[in-house]
């Protein structure tokens, strides 16, 4: 997909001034591994609203040019194909983050809440405005129909408890972007020793997520 | 001792919101409650320590209870989610019959969020993160009209209309949400 938006790119901004050095075929492929990072990663990711606000901009641009392109043009088909295929990416993407969201709410708020100072944030802040709102929303609602009704000592419901946490030693495919030396594996039976690999560049891999989250995150593995 | 987790279809809201059984599970609460709480001051009172296993199996009970109650309207509350996602922000007449005004209202805030959201993205009027909701493999698409829907706008202005049984071939993008809803039909060749 990269490579048909780079013909795209170059040619259909070519008025386009890029501040960054970033090319509108980079940014669509930081969106890919945002997003194939996010479909498949048990816990929510960091957001990338960068890449969101830029891609966003790139569709807009996209689609006025094509306003001005004449009817029937041939190339104003593809033109329209590939604004719907980014936009499909940039959909799903921001859709996987808010099924998260919404699965983990009191887990992703707490961890917002414990956030260090110079730690970043998990969620935009417009996704965090959301989790706020859907957590305020259920809670009225379940205080509303029937904890409330309940006898004194039973009118909370601690939500953190209530909620499952995202499992974090599901199981994920992985290719290696950049050679990593000495990854522990713990192990997961009290038979097996714990023991260390080597993940080479280009190599694919099947393990829990928990080992290669750090990884995830540095952008030194992509989820496949 | 009667449960009401009795759950809905494995999807959409397709039974009554349990208003009775509710309320019964909610008075076997308070009923044992007030027993515990009549046995609490008894055993305090008179050195009774026989009676605290019962008061431990009720309150056990109670607990159970709770998170039986819970579990039921947070399900539901998750499948009233998936709603707006498969019909959008204004559900048909018999879904709605089958919610509860409290969950209707939770519907309209949960709405309200999702829409603050998209409309915040990216700066100028968002993005509807609803639509797009398979990769597009086509531009155009083949599709039957199921109902009479009325007149229909595409991008370039033109204005089609859409009658029970008509075929059209529409851009993909503008019918998504129609198909969900059942005005059209994706006809595959």
């Amino acid at each position: 997909m990269s490579d048909a938006l780079s013909e795209d790119g170059s040619d259909i901004n070519q008025d386009d001034s890029q501040e960054d050095v970033m090319t509108p075929a980079e940014l669509i492929d930081k969106l890919e591994q945002a997003w194939l990072n996010e479909k498949f990663s048990p816990e929510l990711l960091e957001n990338r609203s960068e890449v969101v606000e830029c891609v966003m901009e790139q569709l807009t641009h996209m689609e006025a040019n094509l306003q001005r392109v004449k009817k029937g043009d041939a190339k104003a088909g593809f033109h329209r194909m590939e604004i719907d295929r980014i936009r499909y990416v940039l959909s799903s993407y921001l859709r996987s983050r808010l099924q998260k969201i919404e699965k983990y709410f009191p887990h992703v708020l707490e961890r917002e809440k414990s956030l260090v100072e110079g730690q970043p944030s998990l969620l935009s802040p417009e996704e965090f405005a959301f989790a706020k709102e859907y957590y305020a929303n259920t809670e009225t609602y379940l205080k509303a129909v029937a904890l409330k009704r309940m006898p004194p000592n039973l009118q909370a419901v601690d939500m953190l408890k209530a909620v499952p946490e995202p499992s974090l030693d599901s199981f994920v495919f992985l290719r290696v972007k950049e050679r990593q030396e000495n990854i522990l594996i713990e192990p997961e039976t009290d038979e097996q020793r714990d023991f260390v690999v080597d993940l080479e560049e280009g190599s694919q891999h099947l393990m829990r997520y928990r080992i290669v989250a750090p990884l995830v995150s540095s952008g030194a593995v992509q989820l496949i | 001792m009667k449960r009401n987790d009795g759950c809905d279809g494995l999807t959409g809201i397709s039974s009554w919101f349990q208003e009775d059984g509710l309320r019964q599970v909610l008075q076997e609460m308070e009923a044992l409650y007030e027993q515990n709480q009549a046995d609490v001051s008894e055993a305090k009172a008179a050195g009774r320590a026989d009676l605290i296993p019962s008061i431990k199996l009720r309150h056990c009970c109670l607990l159970r209870n709770q998170r039986c109650v819970v579990a039921y309207l947070y399900d539901r509350l998750l499948r009233i989610r998936a709603l707006r996602w498969e019909y959008g922000s204004v559900l048909p007449a018999n879904v709605r019959f089958h919610m509860s005004a409290e969950e209707v209202q939770w519907f309209g805030l949960y709405k309200k969020s999702l829409a603050s959201f998209m409309r915040s993205i990216g700066g100028q009027e968002g993005l509807d993160v609803t639509q797009d909701m398979k990769p597009p493999k086509s531009l155009y698409i083949q599709v039957r009209c199921l109902k009479d829907h009325g007149e229909f706008e595409i991008d370039d202005g033109t204005v089609i209309l859409l009658k029970k049984n008509s075929q059209h071939f529409l851009p993909r993008w503008k019918c998504e949400q129609l198909i969900r809803q059942g005005v059209l039909e994706h006809v595959m060749s």
